[in-house]
């Protein structure tokens, strides 16, 4: 008998649970409390992290700051031309009327070293509602998009990557600003475009970035660059691969955009589950 | 439950504890399809040896706890979890007096079984992935359970829980 109730009440949650954002305040209270078996978890990398870098030799940490120095100038000179080109992309577009949001404020999270639910692609932070984080803001590493936030935990949060299988990313193509939708495949290293005709105009190695439509993710941060293009004669739309440019494979740090969308319509649009 | 007569609490809510955090625990890429379903382990043996003191309730609600820590559909781990032990208390009887293989077997197709429910849920949700390495967690498990089985039996005879 209480089986029966027991099951009733899964089913039930999982209904709830299912449309997003009814449950959360259990979910935050669950995830506060069992907070420590996320902590113990983590003991383990942790530790071999903490060994690694104890037992890194001097030399090793002096090279690793030279080379880290020298990126970081080689980054600060392109930095100078792109502010240079940043004034002039909003002059122009003030004159085209349209804005533009730049310098949006960023929040740096660490990956928790837990593993999660295998079949999904998500990841769990160690930024929660503490530090500001909310549902949907999106989230890149230094190389491009990563995901957007899914949950939010009083100390964690959990990140729903762009190849999960249920997420959609609003995309353009930087040459030419081709639009479409590059959904997850459930593999780490391809996304796929199924929504473009035989006859659009995109190449293997073009650039794709993320077209802002829909709210969630600002406009302009890559993607991944197209990887194949499959035609088949047979259907009306070709499959495009994407090889994503974050390294969703091996996510140590990760920045969050804080993201106010624009007021238009549009902002209400996006939902990628 | 908690008769004056019950003792040992702890160390139940300790193992449980334990596997929750082995279920989550960092292994290198691609041993990860290979992790034991620790919890189901954990639960299938306390609801074996004391079917009066581990039910469906406390299945339920450590999968409740594994549904938050793994971000998935809350419920869904608490079903199959709560269905393993549903399973094993009907047979429990039957399952107690078997040898240890054949409770190995016994453990593998329960836990199939449970993995079954939660791929028909994902289904559900729109994203199962089936692969050949679907029910290797469950073989994995199976092979472990002599194991957990004489180290659990070890300890509950030492702190004598019942």
């Amino acid at each position: 008998m209480r089986f029966v109730l027991l099951v009733v009440a899964s089913l039930a949650l999982m209904m709830t649970d299912y449309r997003q954002g009814l449950l959360d305040p259990i979910r935050q209270t669950v995830s506060a409390l069992a907070h420590p078996i996320r902590l113990v978890a983590e003991l383990p990398s942790q530790f071999i992290e903490t060994a690694d870098q104890q037992l890194a030799s001097r030399r090793q940490l002096m090279a690793e700051n030279e080379r880290l120095r020298n990126r970081q100038q080689v980054f600060q000179a392109r930095l100078q031309r792109l502010d240079a080109l940043e004034v002039e992309n909003i002059r122009l577009r003030s004159l085209l009327d349209s804005s533009y949001d730049l310098e949006q404020p960023v929040l740096i999270a660490e990956l928790v070293q837990v593993d999660l639910d295998p079949f999904s692609h998500v990841i769990e932070i160690d930024k929660g509602l503490g530090a500001g984080v909310e549902v949907g803001q999106a989230v890149i590493d230094a190389s491009g998009v990563i995901g957007q936030v899914d949950h939010v935990a009083p100390f964690s949060s959990t990140i729903r990557l762009i190849s999960d299988p249920g997420h959609a990313t609003p995309v353009q193509v930087n040459r030419n600003g081709l639009r479409s939708v590059a959904l997850g495949a459930g593999r780490t290293d391809v996304l796929n475009i199924n929504s473009l005709p035989n006859n659009a105009d995109i190449q293997i190695g073009d650039l794709v970035v993320t077209s802002g439509l829909g709210g969630r993710f600002p406009t302009g941060y890559p993607v991944g660059e197209v990887s194949a293009i499959k035609t088949n004669p047979g259907d009306s739309f070709s499959t495009i691969q994407i090889a994503p440019s974050g390294a969703l494979g091996r996510i140590q740090e990760v920045l969050l955009i804080r993201h106010e969308p624009a007021p238009t319509p549009q902002a209400e649009a996006g939902d990628d589950e | 439950m908690n008769s004056p007569r019950s003792r040992g609490g702890w160390l139940i809510t300790a193992t449980v504890l334990l596997a929750l955090v082995l279920t989550i625990v960092p292994l290198p890429s691609g041993l990860g399809a290979f992790r034991p379903e620790w919890i189901g382990l954990v639960l299938i043996y306390w609801s074996l040896a004391l079917p009066n003191r581990v039910g469906v309730g406390v299945a339920w609600l450590t999968g409740i706890v594994q549904d938050v820590l793994q971000s998935t559909l809350l419920g869904a781990h608490a079903l199959s979890l709560a269905l393993t032990v549903f399973i094993i208390i009907q047979l429990h009887q039957r399952i107690r007096n078997l040898p240890i293989w054949q409770q190995a077997l016994n453990v593998f197709a329960i836990l199939l079984i449970a993995r079954v429910s939660l791929l028909w849920i994902r289904g559900l949700g729109g994203s199962a992935e089936f692969d050949w390495q679907f029910w290797m967690p469950a073989l994995v498990s199976a092979a472990l359970w002599p194991i957990i089985f004489m180290l659990l039996r070890g300890l509950r005879r030492y702190y004598r829980v019942n």
